[in-house]
């Protein structure tokens, strides 16, 4: 029995394993050598691939025999909507890690997809609205699919309001965090709207359960843009990350320098009504 | 009707976002960079933050 309970103690559990593994990586240090490493090897292939996935889709795949040229938007509308949806997957995980483990870098990490997942959802939904006016005759429509990505974008915009909002940034790292978790709740929304209910908007083409309903001479420069498009976005978020854990570090290096400063004036302060009362 | 307005609308703002996210980021890691090597320098050599 006591034998039982040392193995049982010495085991770490699941969760300590988690946050031990994500601790290694809270050292801004460590990052940031991480991050200087990884930043070319996301960098150059984002803008080779996207580059090429681009040029692919616009010049060389061929045009759909329904929707002619204007299926050439799915190129660039596909890859944003994919990105929306990680990119907050990315968030809702960075405000898990942040209310759990009270993560640093997941804090920074969640104030920087902010703004670039917001972006993204924006072109989601400008492309869509683009390829919908020739297709659907219309900008818009209150569809179960582009409704929940509108929302998505609400959620993004509510975020980057909220983890600003505080004098005391903890006080919005925690607030944000929870607006993060719960607005997870919209991703499998935008997964499964356009099964759950009658949309506008076409079902999936691709799922990981069935072979792709579109054709290859289509399917690889989407795949290239899907790659590159993910790498870029990989890439700013990188830079962006390292460019916040240095921008703190300039805040820690200045506060500490005033503090000195401070305490050299008290001091000097101190030395002089000392000569004074003698 | 031609498509062609609505593809180079859709591709001018998607390449013109990822242009205007990219270049920031790089021009704000340049410059944080900048700032720190800069606060670093004297430290290391112990001149200006000595009392």
């Amino acid at each position: 029995m006591g034998e039982n309970e040392t193995v049982l103690n010495a085991t770490p559990s699941l969760a300590a394993r988690t946050g031990n593994f994500f601790h290694r990586y809270a050292n801004p240090g460590r990052f940031l050598r991480l991050g200087a490493r990884l930043q070319p090897w996301l960098t150059w292939p984002a803008i080779l691939l996207s580059v090429a996935g681009i040029a692919w889709g616009l010049f060389l795949s061929p045009a759909d025999w329904q929707q002619g040229d204007s299926v050439r938007i799915m190129y660039v509308h596909v890859p944003a909507a994919w990105l929306a949806s990680s990119g907050y997957m990315g968030l809702a995980i960075c405000s898990l890690l942040s209310l759990v483990w009270r993560h640093p870098l997941a804090d920074l990490a969640a104030v920087e997809i902010g703004p670039v997942g917001a972006s993204v959802t924006a072109i989601c939904l400008a492309t869509g609205s683009l390829w919908g006016k020739p297709m659907w005759g219309t900008w818009w429509v209150w569809d179960a699919r582009l409704t929940s990505v509108l929302v998505l974008f609400f959620l993004y915009l509510g975020h980057i309001a909220l983890i600003r909002a505080f004098d005391e940034p903890q006080r919005g790292y925690r607030a944000a965090a929870i607006l993060g978790l719960a607005g997870a709740v919209d991703l499998p929304i935008i997964k499964f709207s356009v099964q759950w209910w009658n949309t506008l908007h076409q079902p999936d083409s691709i799922t990981l359960t069935a072979a792709p309903t579109m054709s290859t001479a289509m399917l690889w420069p989407l795949l290239v843009c899907t790659i590159g498009f993910t790498l870029g976005f990989a890439a700013i978020l990188v830079a962006r990350l390292r460019a916040a854990v240095m921008e703190s570090r300039v805040r820690t290096a200045l506060a500490m320098r005033r503090g000195r400063a401070d305490s050299h004036d008290a001091r000097d302060s101190g030395q002089d009504l000392s000569g004074a009362v003698a | 009707m031609t498509h062609l307005p609505y593809i180079v609308t859709a591709y001018g703002l998607t390449i013109g976002l990822a242009v205007i996210l990219g270049g920031g980021a790089a021009l704000r890691l340049r410059r944080a960079r900048a700032r720190l090597a800069a606060l670093e320098r004297p430290s290391r050599t112990g001149g200006a933050s000595a009392p």
